[in-house]
């Protein structure tokens, strides 16, 4: 099982990282961050399976992923 | 827990970064940063970036030493840094315009000199700073600020390639091509990269890493849409993979 951790503060909301997750785990927040985008956050934490794929895509390297 | 995947540690430490979202100029600085921690280089090595997105948007945010060269200029300056330092890594970062249109000469000739410089080249197909005008790996067809009605192959000239064109010249060790769209592109573009600053430490010479990237604020789409474009429209003209490997 996976973990990951997103900086919602460096989050642009571009959504690279959601065409990557094909788990469906991470989606767009109804609230800013502190910058003006929606960031994307953990919705689902229990189908990860920490493939650090949303994290290769991500351009501004905020999402870390670890696993058991 | 085994850690999958963690932020390089020099990039981002003095100032955040300042591409716009979507922009794949992110990634390609990412997985340099990853590169260059990997091969433990990341103290020595020098980044000589050029006018444009990439110097803009790379300088202070790859937390490593930075030449800002004058507009084109780049490799002829990292030639002169390399041969003067030659135990210290030394890359070039460079977009469209600066590498193959005002630096044009600059390029040709520091790959037919066979420099042992690693050069990290950001195609986008048009000026992005100063605003979307056209550059010469501008697609056919492709409207930009300074071709509203598209580029037109007769008046304007073809794309170019820049891989393809350094594949003439015999001294050249490694040009490849790779994009950033999905996963397995970007684990394939690390790997050019990976292997173009292994090649400078191997002293095999010229190396060239060219990425096939968005510009989702002057191509006037959404990121996901410029992924669309980017398969659909810039794949077919520019096809990824390696062109040279000696």
């Amino acid at each position: 099982m996976g973990k990951v951790v997103i900086t919602a503060d460096m989050c642009k909301s571009c959504r690279y990282c959601l065409t990557a997750c094909k788990k469906d785990v991470i989606a767009l927040a109804s609230k800013s961050n502190r910058f003006g985008y929606k960031p994307v956050e953990v919705v689902n934490p229990d189908a990860c399976i920490g493939c650090g794929m949303c994290a290769i895509m991500c351009p501004e390297a905020a999402i870390e992923v670890y696993k058991d | 827990m085994k850690t999958v995947y963690k932020k390089p540690e020099c990039i981002g430490n003095k100032k955040p970064n300042s591409y716009c979202p979507g922009c794949m100029h992110s990634i390609v600085v990412r997985l340099v940063a990853e590169v260059l921690e990997e091969l433990n280089v990341v103290n020595s090595s020098v980044m000589f970036a050029g006018v444009g997105c990439d110097g803009n948007g790379a300088f202070g945010y790859l937390d490593i030493d930075t030449v800002i060269s004058p507009h084109g200029r780049a490799l002829a300056v990292a030639s002169a840094y390399k041969r003067c330092n030659p135990e210290n890594v030394v890359f070039t970062y460079q977009g469209d315009g600066d590498l193959i249109a005002i630096g044009c000469a600059e390029t040709m000739h520091a790959a037919n000199r066979g420099e042992n410089v690693t050069v990290i080249f950001v195609n986008n197909a048009q000026y992005g700073m100063t605003g979307g005008q056209m550059a010469p790996t501008t697609l056919a067809g492709m409207k930009t600020t300074t071709t509203p009605y598209g580029r037109d192959p007769k008046a304007d000239g073809a794309p170019m390639h820049v891989c393809e064109i350094l594949d003439t010249l015999d001294n050249p060790t490694f040009l490849a091509r790779g994009t950033c769209t999905d996963p397995k592109n970007i684990i394939q573009t690390k790997k050019y990269i990976k292997q173009a600053f292994q090649n400078q430490l191997e002293g095999k010479g010229f190396s060239l890493g060219e990425i096939v990237s968005a510009c989702p604020s002057n191509w006037g789409l959404s990121p996901l849409k410029s992924i669309d474009f980017i398969n659909e429209k810039m794949l077919p003209e520019y096809p990824l993979g390696i062109v040279r490997d000696r």
